[in-house]
């Protein structure tokens, strides 16, 4: 699948925002604090950035609110519900905090939740597409969870460093978080590499009983939109690095930054903690990018991909 | 809506492709096209139409495929090696996961026929519904940022304007080696499902689970010219004995 | 929630139908053209034309984008800058025309031969021929010597008739169709319904063609023949049919020449030819009275075989005894042809059998009694099932005569031509050779300010009717009915170019070309050619070809060569005429004329091409153009189509004749004509009885209407030539014993290749050249959704084929380590080209191939210079030269069969290198300039946008 940036910026930012917003929600963090208004503004920031980043795909962004409509069947609908609900408690978290210096722990708790439903919607996304193997699995959602949750928790270790202080509790449940979801990605690396396709050329064409069927020409020389959007390719060796560059720079690091940053003073802290997010965005930005590079549609049974 | 109809539709509209006499000749593509640039839903648009990346929106596209036997000899005179012309447009599955992805409502499958459609003036161009089609049926038009889609010529299938018998697709109309039938195979006694009976027609991917309403022929089976060889009568003894048949073939006439 | 509300479902289509007939290729089937407000809605095939009966091609449906093309060409334009660089300004018709004359009327006065008028692929042959006649140029000829002259003369030599546009397979009868070569062409639709028919009866469809798709692909059987070699896998089924005796004799002896007697004198002048009495009439040997009778005798039994003695004392055998003793050797047996053909012996042999099954033990009968020629009553039409098309897979080598000639000698010999189940002739096919016109070019023939006195082109009846002089020297600009290629009966325009340049037979001062590509697909050598079109004579710094005026509707590559440009309109702004004194689109049960009309009004300074030389005519004051006052004859192509009159009450179309419109073939002008084949849908068609259905060749009831309609003015009934007097003719000419002698350099090769029985030699290329450094075939095929290089300005179209590769066997890429995406060169005797790369396996092992005309020159058609077509896309004419390889004695002979001058596209032999990667083709040329002042080409299309709900 092509990787388009839009789509790798909506589900790493929101996925970070998410995460974040739960965090806060669920108290990990003191509402009076300067560091905790900051990071609900800017867990709403990225959430409304990735959203507003999923748009610049759009074909017409202008109707965009009729993705609203099809909760009943469409995954995409559901996270645009969910997305537009979970601004309300994680605004009213905010203004709480922002205002007030107070938290709303129904409403946190309420709202962490929301985040959560909103980010497995957005997994659901793509799980739930047959046509692309690699993603249609139960692995997807866990990943997405998994890394909201490390991300958040990546996240509130920082903003604690500049507030209250980092708590062993937050490195070692963010050190957990990580190792879970890099474990999990892992296995869904695992089954992405030696599955064997459900789709082929045989099957896509129906003569596999005659024999080996293999592209001979496409139906249009040049590109079209199809093998655009879905024709991408990276080659297999390429993909292993960027997996290892991947885990490296948003699970090893961030892990091994969080746990030094639980044992060190506070602007020592605050610097691993800065330098754990960043690790992880890039390690999750990788991460996205390979998501969609590496998933092969079943259309490119057709094309030759 | 973007449920699927909760009872089976009355009626499965749909196509018959026989790849046994499809010669790939892209008329249905090009029909098609032309039929639909003017018809249902903005026009099907051409980027660069004169330059060097030329790609445009099309609803049909013939494919080829070559298909070598395994163990087979594959290469030139004696082999079996074979090419296949393969047209695909949408199938207007049963369970199609393009309308149950689609988040605006735009793309519904109809409750009377099972023709399965984009409302263009709701679609918001997400592509979605293209990445959950195995097929590649569906493609967005890059000037109207609309998913466009086979529309099996609703526009014309029920149009009154045209005469009965031209109340049928497009591409079917015009193929020039009839192998596209229209029909409706929810019918056991239409035209189309009496092809699909008889000659073994198949879905296309039945494992993604969408079953297609639209139906494959196969090719049928061939034999060999080598077979047929037979032993000759009275080949013995060259141009005497032809010449001693022959005129006894001329005292007969 | 219901949905219907919202789709608009009987929307009318547009505004008005208007049926005319399409010309995205030569196929000229009917279409409906929709309109809405005044443009192009929708163009789909009519129902009830009886060429495509409701269907239509990719082309046809992509007229739209043809007719709106950027590329059109908007004004007559006049060359300001050099040959080639594309620099033109825009002039009115007035000047355009007033200078064509400046330019022609001269020639006319003093040597009417320096005009050479030849026209590419157009369907007004019989106004244009009638039009060099007028001028009195000798020098005139359509496309046809590179296109298909082999088919068509070795059709009508033996048959009377050819696959080529004069006869088609009884689609709903036969019982086996076998195809030899055959991608696409110029039946396109029909042949597609017809398979579809075949297959949906289960009859057997067999291909013989070195590459499996297209119509191969849904062939029951492939045969990946070795190009080249048709003849020996023919002759070998031939072989086979006669020694299982699988052949139909009676057949042979009421319409052929089987039983005509060759008389038999070694080194005599008449050695070879036909017994004849004092008539004329053809000997044979009447069996009953044991006597030499002439042939026709009613309830003569001739004999087949054996060796008689003439009343003059001589010995003559029949024919067939000749053909059969030729045939059974067992040069021709299916394992001695095995390894040259790559077919194997099992599979000729099984070929053999099932034609001879289904000919024999399958045959029909049609119920209805006829009568011959003979006034023979019959019962009922036999019907053997069999039935065979070919084109250029075997008519684009140099033994492409020979070949096809086997070819209709093994219908013949199975009795099925114009049988039921057979192939068919259609009207007005057949035609005797006799009925044909001899060419016309002869010195006597011509002069100043006179109509030449016959038509240009025909068939030869022997050496003494070449257009040569006393030494034997070409009289023609293009050496057609000279010694190079005595039978050129279509003209040899691939060699018009390079003669001119040379200077050799003579220099000319006009080129006039109409609708032909030559600076680029439709040339040998491109490169070459427009060299030759660009080279001045150093002495006075003139172009070699000093004038050169070119029609053409479009921007192609040859538009920037020429000096005046007069632009054509599309196929939906003129009006034409496919006529039946042309390629008509008749079928067999059926004579069919057409027209086309303007559908739509031209939007720029365009002229039809037809009214434009009518006009010219004029000016000139040709005869037949002027009336005796000077005055035009004609106002423009339409007024000619109704009121131009070629025999009394013949015209250009045979339908809606007679003051009333009540007449067909033969009557008086109808002034309503044109309006009544409109109100038919623009085309006509009569039914032939079904009486007269079959055996035309023999078919009294036939005969006579072919004579009610006006095709003939006396009955001619075809004899099938199996052995061919004519060549005959030619052998005796260059053994030098038969007047007039052929010049020394010749014989040879007469001998070699002009055998009166069907015959194969290898082709010459492959003789020429080393198979070790040219061990491959390469060849090309037509897409079936592009035409030439028309289809690449049209933006549907081209995204189908924005460039082309070239497909090399599996073995040869494995053995060369070439793998898709590649690039390679491929190199001929002659040149070499570097090229992208793909492997396939459903081809023949020893032959690679790509698509026609795909590649363009950048610039040209209006597309960017970086298209595609120009980068990537590439020609195989640059390997092809319209010369074979020098001989030892220094001379070159034409690439070309040496019967007919058809070019032998297919002859090439390669081999292959793989290259560095690349990004552009070789060779590559400086981009064309667009001519004149072009409009600017859209970034995006949204054709229909407007009509969009
Ligand atoms: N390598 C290779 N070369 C081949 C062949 C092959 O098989 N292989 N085939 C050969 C054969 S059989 C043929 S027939 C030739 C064909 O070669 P051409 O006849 O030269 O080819 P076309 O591309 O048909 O183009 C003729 C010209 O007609 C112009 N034209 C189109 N419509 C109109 C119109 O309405 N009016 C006017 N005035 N002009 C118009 C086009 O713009 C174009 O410039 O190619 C030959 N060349
Ligand atoms: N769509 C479309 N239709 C066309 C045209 C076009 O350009 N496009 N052009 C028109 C014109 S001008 C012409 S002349 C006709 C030509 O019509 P075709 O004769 O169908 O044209 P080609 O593509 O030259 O096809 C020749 C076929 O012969 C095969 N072949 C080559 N060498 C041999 C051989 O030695 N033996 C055998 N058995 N097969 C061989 C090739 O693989 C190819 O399939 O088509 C006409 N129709
Ligand atoms: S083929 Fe694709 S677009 Fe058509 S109904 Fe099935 S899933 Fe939807
Ligand atoms: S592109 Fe349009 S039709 Fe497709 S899922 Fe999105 S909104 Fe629905
Ligand atoms: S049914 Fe209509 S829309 Fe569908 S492929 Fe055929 S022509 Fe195109
Ligand atoms: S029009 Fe018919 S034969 Fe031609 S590509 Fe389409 S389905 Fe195949
Ligand atoms: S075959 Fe196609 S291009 Fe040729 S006349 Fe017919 S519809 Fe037109
Ligand atoms: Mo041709």
């Amino acid at each position: 699948m092509h990787p388009a940036s839009s789509i790798i910026l909506f589900t790493t930012l929101s996925g970070l925002g998410y995460g974040l917003a739960a965090m806060l929600g669920l108290g990990l963090l003191d509402p009076a604090l300067v560091s905790t208004k900051i990071a609900h503004v800017l867990a709403i920031l990225l959430i409304a950035g990735g959203l507003l980043a999923s748009t610049l795909h759009l074909g017409n962004p202008q109707r965009a609110w009729r993705a609203l409509s099809q909760w009943r069947s469409s995954w995409l609908s559901r996270e645009g519900v969910m997305a537009v609900a979970t601004f309300m408690p994680l605004l009213a978290s905010a203004w709480a905090s922002v205002f007030h210096d107070m938290r709303l722990p129904i409403t946190g708790l309420i709202g962490a939740a929301m985040c959560g439903v909103t980010v497995y919607c957005t997994a659901m996304i793509y799980a739930s597409l047959r046509a692309i193997q690699a993603w249609n699995t139960p692995l997807t959602p866990a990943c997405y969870l998994l890394f909201s949750l490390a991300g958040g928790l990546v996240l509130a270790a920082s903003f604690a460093t500049l507030g209250e202080g980092l708590s062993k509790w937050i490195a070692l449940a963010g050190t957990v978080a990580l190792a879970a979801a890099w474990g999990v990605k892992w296995a869904w690396w695992k089954r992405l590499r030696t599955m064997s396709p459900i789709s082929t050329p045989a099957s896509a064409t129906g003569l596999g009983a005659i024999g080996t069927v293999r592209l001979f020409e496409r139906p249009h020389v040049n590109e079209n939109y199809l093998t655009r959007e879905m024709g991408y390719k990276v080659a297999r060796k390429h993909a292993a690095k960027l997996s290892l560059l991947a885990t490296a720079a948003g699970g090893v690091l961030p892990c091994l930054f969080l746990s030094i940053a639980a044992l060190s003073g506070t602007w020592m802290a605050a610097t691993l903690c800065t330098l754990a997010v960043a690790g992880f965005a890039l390690g999750m930005l990788v991460e996205r990018w390979l998501f969609f590079a590496e998933a092969r549609h079943a259309v490119m049974n057709y094309y030759g991909g | 809506m973007t449920l699927l109809p909760s009872a089976p539709p009355p009626k499965k509209l749909g196509l018959v492709i026989d790849l046994d006499v499809c010669v790939g000749c892209h008329a249905c593509v090009i029909s098609c096209k032309e039929w639909n640039t003017g018809g249902y839903g903005s026009a099907l648009s051409d980027q660069d139409p004169y330059g060097a990346d030329v790609t445009g929106t099309f609803l049909n596209r013939i494919h080829t495929f070559e298909i070598v036997p395994e163990g087979g000899e594959i290469v030139g005179e004696a082999g079996d090696a074979r090419i296949v012309h393969f047209p695909k447009s949408c199938l207007h599955c049963d369970d199609a996961p393009c309308v149950t992805v689609c988040p605006t409502g735009a793309s519904y499958k109809r409750e009377e026929d099972g023709i399965v459609l984009v409302d263009e003036d709701k679609c918001i161009g997400c592509g979605l519904c293209a990445w959950s089609c195995a097929y590649g049926a569906r493609e967005m038009d890059l000037a109207a940022g609309v998913m466009k889609k086979c529309t099996l010529c609703v526009d014309r299938i029920y149009n009154e304007t045209l005469a009965e018998v031209d109340r049928v697709p497009s591409c079917v109309r015009t193929c020039p080696a009839n192998a596209r039938h229209y029909g409706d195979l929810s019918d056991p006694g239409s035209n189309v499902s009496i092809l699909v009976a008889e000659r073994g027609g198949f879905d296309l991917m039945p494992e993604q689970g969408t079953r297609p309403v639209n139906k494959y022929l196969p090719p049928r089976p061939r034999d060999r010219l080598a077979d047929k060889a037979m032993p000759l009568a009275e080949n013995s003894d060259g141009a005497k004995g032809f010449f001693a048949w022959l005129d006894g073939v001329l005292d007969r006439i | 929630m219901r949905f219907e509300s919202r789709v608009a479902l009987s929307e009318p289509v547009g505004d008005e139908v208007r049926k005319t007939t399409c010309y995205m290729c030569a196929c000229r089937c009917g279409i409906d053209v929709h309109l809405k407000d005044g443009k192009i809605r929708y163009i789909e095939g009519n129902r009830d034309h009886p060429v495509n009966r409701g269907v239509l091609c990719a082309k046809g449906s992509a007229g739209i984008m043809q007719h709106y093309s950027p590329a059109r060409l908007r004004a007559p334009l006049l060359r300001t800058g050099p040959r080639g660089s594309g620099e033109f300004k825009e002039i009115s018709w007035d000047e355009a025309l007033k200078l064509a004359v400046e330019w022609l009327d001269p020639v006319r006065q003093a040597d009417p031969k320096k005009l050479a008028f030849f026209t590419g692929r157009d369907q007004s042959q019989s106004l244009t021929g009638f039009w060099a006649q007028q001028f009195g140029t000798p020098n005139y000829a359509a496309h046809g010597g590179f296109c298909s002259v082999n088919m068509a003369a070795a059709g009508i030599m033996t048959i009377g008739g050819a696959f080529w546009e004069f006869g088609a397979p009884d689609w709903d009868r036969t019982k086996l169709f076998v195809m030899f070569g055959v991608a696409e062409d110029h039946d396109s639709n029909p042949i597609k319904m017809g398979i579809a028919k075949l297959k949906k009866r289960g009859a057997r469809f067999v291909s013989v063609n070195p590459v499996r798709t297209g119509y191969s692909a849904v062939a029951d059987n492939w045969i990946g023949i070795r190009p080249g070699t048709d003849g020996l896998l023919i002759l070998s089924v031939v072989h086979e049919l006669l020694k299982a005796r699988r052949i139909d004799v009676d057949y042979l002896v009421r319409y052929s020449n089987a039983p005509w007697l060759v008389i038999d004198a070694p080194g005599e002048a008449d050695h070879g030819l036909f017994a004849r009495d004092g008539d004329g009439n053809a000997l044979i040997y009447e069996t009953v009275t044991e006597q030499v009778v002439p042939v026709g005798r009613q309830g003569a039994r001739p004999s087949l075989s054996g060796r008689v003695q003439l009343p003059d004392g001589r010995h003559a055998v029949p024919s067939f005894t000749l053909l059969a003793e030729k045939y059974l050797d067992k040069q021709y047996a299916p394992e001695a042809v095995a390894e040259s053909t790559g077919v194997s012996a099992e599979t000729i042999r099984g070929l053999a059998a099932e034609i001879g099954r289904v000919a024999f033990d399958e045959a029909i009968v049609v119920d209805q009694p006829w009568t011959d020629m003979n006034g023979q009553r019959h019962d009922g039409f036999v019907g053997r099932p069999v039935s065979f098309h070919a084109m250029r897979g075997l008519s684009a080598h140099s033994n492409g005569f020979q070949t096809v000639r086997a070819l209709h000698m093994l219908q013949v010999l199975i009795g099925a031509v114009d049988c039921p189940g057979g192939f068919r002739f259609e009207p007005p096919y057949p035609k005797p050779v006799a009925a044909h016109p001899s060419p016309h070019g002869k010195a006597e023939h011509f002069g100043s300010n006179k109509p030449l006195s016959g038509p240009h082109l025909g068939f030869p009846r022997g050496p003494e009717d070449l257009l040569v002089d006393e030494d034997g020297k070409p009289l023609r600009i293009d050496k057609a009915f000279s010694w190079d290629a005595p039978i050129s009966a279509h003209g040899m325009m691939h060699m018009v170019i390079a003669n001119a340049h040379a200077g050799d037979p003579y220099p000319i001062d006009v080129l006039f070309l109409y609708m032909a590509n030559m600076a680029w697909n439709s040339s040998m050598n491109t490169a070459g050619v427009i060299k030759m079109l660009e080279d001045k004579d150093e002495a006075t710094g003139e172009y070699r070809i000093p004038k050169i005026i070119y029609s053409d509707a479009y921007a192609s590559e040859m538009v920037n060569y020429a000096d005046l440009v007069l632009p054509d309109t599309t196929y939906l702004e003129r009006h034409d005429c496919i006529s039946l004194l042309d390629r008509p689109i008749s079928e067999p049960d059926a004579v069919q004329d057409a027209i086309r009309w303007p559908v739509v009004k031209p939007d720029r300074d365009v002229r039809a091409f037809q009214t434009v030389l009518l006009d010219l005519g004029a000016r000139l004051k040709l005869p037949g153009f002027v009336d005796h006052r000077g005055k035009a004859l004609y106002e423009d192509y339409a007024d000619y189509i109704v009121r131009h009159e070629r025999r009394p009450g013949i015209g250009p179309l045979a339908g809606f004749r007679g003051s009333d419109g009540d007449r067909t073939g033969r009557g008086a002008i109808n002034k309503d004509q044109l309006k009544r084949y409109i109100e038919n849908g623009s085309f006509f068609s009569a039914h032939i009885p079904l009486e007269a259905q079959f055996y035309k060749h023999a078919n009294r009831a036939y005969q006579d209407f072919a004579v009610k309609m006006g095709f003939f003015d006396t009955p001619q009934p075809v004899t099938f030539q199996l052995y061919q007097e004519t060549l005959q003719k030619f052998r005796l000419s260059a053994e030098g014993v038969r007047a007039p002698l052929a010049p020394e350099a010749h014989r040879q090769r007469i001998l070699d290749t002009f055998d009166p029985l069907p015959d194969w030699y290898q082709p010459f290329e492959e003789a020429a050249v080393s198979a070790g450094d040219f061990p491959y075939h390469a060849i090309t095929q037509r897409p079936a959704a592009m035409y030439h290089s028309w289809g690449s300005m049209n933006a549907w179209l081209r995204q189908i084929h924005t460039k082309n590769v070239l497909y090399v066997p599996g073995q040869i890429c494995d053995a060369q380590g070439l793998v898709d995406g590649d690039w390679a060169w491929v190199i001929s005797h002659h040149g070499r080209i570097k090229v992208p790369v793909a492997r396939m396996e459903a081809l023949n092992a020893n032959t690679m191939w790509t698509w026609n005309a795909i590649g363009k020159r950048g610039g040209a058609w209006a597309l960017d210079r970086d298209a595609p077509e120009a980068q990537k896309g590439f020609l195989m004419n640059h390997l092809i030269h319209e010369l074979l390889p020098p001989r030892g004695d220094g001379l070159r002979w034409s690439n070309s069969d040496p019967v007919t001058g058809q070019a032998a596209w297919y002859d090439l032999r390669v081999r292959i290198e793989k290259a560095e990667p690349g990004a552009v083709s070789e060779p590559h040329f400086a981009d064309a300039e667009r001519p004149g002042q072009p409009p600017t080409v859209p970034a995006e299309l949204r054709y229909g946008q407007e009509w969009a709900k």
